[in-house]
């Protein structure tokens, strides 16, 4: 009983190690090609359709984000005299810590799960294959483009998606809880700091990178099969969505020190 | 010149290929024929670098490719073409870009030479006016033509058909078959076609291989092949068996 116990938790244990090992060398082959020039049709051409195409559902996110906070803090804040501060809090939660995570997440669904899909298509009817015959390293082709694509995308996902978090903010501040426009900015630029909004950003191009490698890995390990790839997208993105607040933690110890 | 020496394929503990040994000339066609999970596919993804052998050796012209760091291999791979089972066409682009894919990878040609090249290999497999078609609009025995005019278009002096008649009608399967044989003669290319399909094997190869059980159990000439007694054979040769 306990044999059996310990022995699925070995295997778990060595399935996830060689999971995180594999998917860290693809990383670093991935970087290895960087010396190459990176194709910029293709990288421009990924940052439209992957970044681009996903404006409005960030907006909406972080939108009633924003709103929702700030109903949520402004009367305990109004009701302890703090409501000079509620824009200041509101930028630096969502510029530091809900801006690169939601868009992350956001990114992961939308963006991770589509270049899965066509990685995994593009493998199960050996177009990887023929990449490789035609002496051209799929790496370099298909992964480095998308890779810099979403560090790029994300953290300007982030920027488009902390302003109208903010602006959430301030309709709900000035709409519903009684605050001045004056208040609400003044509160901005009296506790809010650039690093607030460059730390996030950092943290947005750091979880592109991993969308965009990850879901590239899984669309490579796709199983065989139609099923493989329904699969493949949905280990992409979940496992997206961890790295993404495992690496948010880390990185706010880093940051925000 | 293609050779294998003593090639084995394992995966995990199962072995799929025992023992390979054969040697394949410049300007020969060798049909490698086997049932289902024979290790047919394997063995021509191990002789272009797709797969790596457990053991054993494989020259391709002159180099050992078993040992070869990927860049490595792409160099060898530039005199290389294969066609894929189901086509392998990039669906995202139209046939032109297909054909010119290794040309606009590899070379400095500009543009029209590009599309002079792509013109002419599309001639040479009978598709003269699909350039600006995408691979969806196509039917099975077009994406076939279309692949080999993208392994073509490079100028290999090596090409590998994997299982080129599969899913096509008995008249396209001719139409491949006499495509095969005509590229051959007329480029002199040294061709490994993998089928299971004994009239294609017959008529594209000089030398048909068996492969049983991930053994190479025969390798002779169409006609000498056909008279061969050994029951597994046989039993494959079915109506094209001669007594």
């Amino acid at each position: 009983m306990l044999d059996r116990f310990f022995g699925s938790v070995g295997r778990f244990v060595i399935r996830w190690l060689q999971y995180i090992g594999e998917v860290v060398m693809l990383l670093a082959e991935t970087i290895k090609q960087l010396k190459r020039p990176p194709r910029m049709r293709h990288v421009f051409w990924q940052m439209a359709h992957l970044g681009a195409d996903s404006l409005p559902i960030v907006g909406l996110t972080l939108l009633f984000t924003g709103m929702v906070m700030t109903l949520q803090i402004a009367h305990e804040f109004i009701r302890f005299g703090a409501q000079s501060t509620i824009g200041g809090v509101i930028t630096i939660a969502i510029g530091r810590e809900l801006g690169p995570v939601l868009v992350g997440v956001v990114a992961a669904g939308r963006v991770g799960s589509a270049i899965t899909a066509e990685i995994s298509t593009m493998k199960v009817t050996e177009q990887i294959d023929a990449l490789r015959v035609m002496a051209t390293n799929p790496i370099e082709y298909l992964i480095v483009p998308r890779m810099i694509a979403c560090m790029a995308m994300v953290p300007m996902l982030t920027i488009f998606g902390d302003v109208i978090g903010i602006m959430g903010g301030w309709l709900i501040a000035t709409g519903w809880s009684g605050i001045s426009t004056y208040l609400y900015w003044n509160s901005i630029s009296t506790f809010a700091v650039v690093h607030d909004i460059t730390g996030g950003l950092v943290k947005a191009a750091v979880f592109g990178m991993f969308i965009a490698v990850l879901g590239c890995y899984c669309g490579l390990k796709a199983p065989a099969g139609a099923e493989g790839v329904g699969i493949a997208t949905t280990r992409s993105v979940v496992s997206a969505i961890i790295v993404i607040f495992i690496m948010n933690c880390f990185l706010s110890l880093i940051l925000y020190k | 010149m293609i050779e294998l020496k003593q090639v084995d394929k394992s995966f995990g503990d199962k072995q799929v290929l025992k023992n390979i040994s054969f040697r394949v000339e410049n300007g020969e066609t060798l049909a490698l024929i086997g049932g289902s999970g024979s290790g047919k596919s394997t063995l021509l993804r191990m002789m272009i670098g797709l797969d790596r052998p457990t053991a054993g050796e494989i020259w391709i012209d002159g180099t050992e490719i078993t040992q070869l760091s990927e860049d490595e291999l792409d160099d060898v791979r530039l005199s290389m073409g294969m066609v894929f089972q189901y086509s392998a066409l990039f669906d995202s682009m139209t046939v032109r870009d297909n054909v010119a894919f290794g040309l606009r990878e590899h070379t400095d040609y500009d543009e029209e030479k590009i599309r002079e090249i792509v013109r002419e290999k599309l001639l040479l497999v009978g598709l003269p006016d699909s350039e600006d078609m995408m691979p969806g609009e196509l039917s099975g025995g077009m994406k076939k033509r279309v692949s080999l005019a993208r392994a073509l278009a490079f100028g290999p002096s090596i090409i590998f058909y994997d299982e080129p008649d599969s899913g096509l009608d008995p008249v396209m399967t001719r139409k491949i078959d006499d495509l095969i044989v005509e590229t051959q003669k007329k480029l002199g290319v040294t061709s490994i076609v993998v089928t299971h399909d004994m009239e294609s094997a017959c008529l594209v190869a000089n030398r048909i291989a068996m492969l049983y059980q991930g053994e190479i159990i025969a390798i002779e000439k169409p006609e000498d092949f056909r008279r061969m007694k050994d029951p597994r054979i046989r039993e494959f040769l079915g109506s094209f068996a001669i007594d």
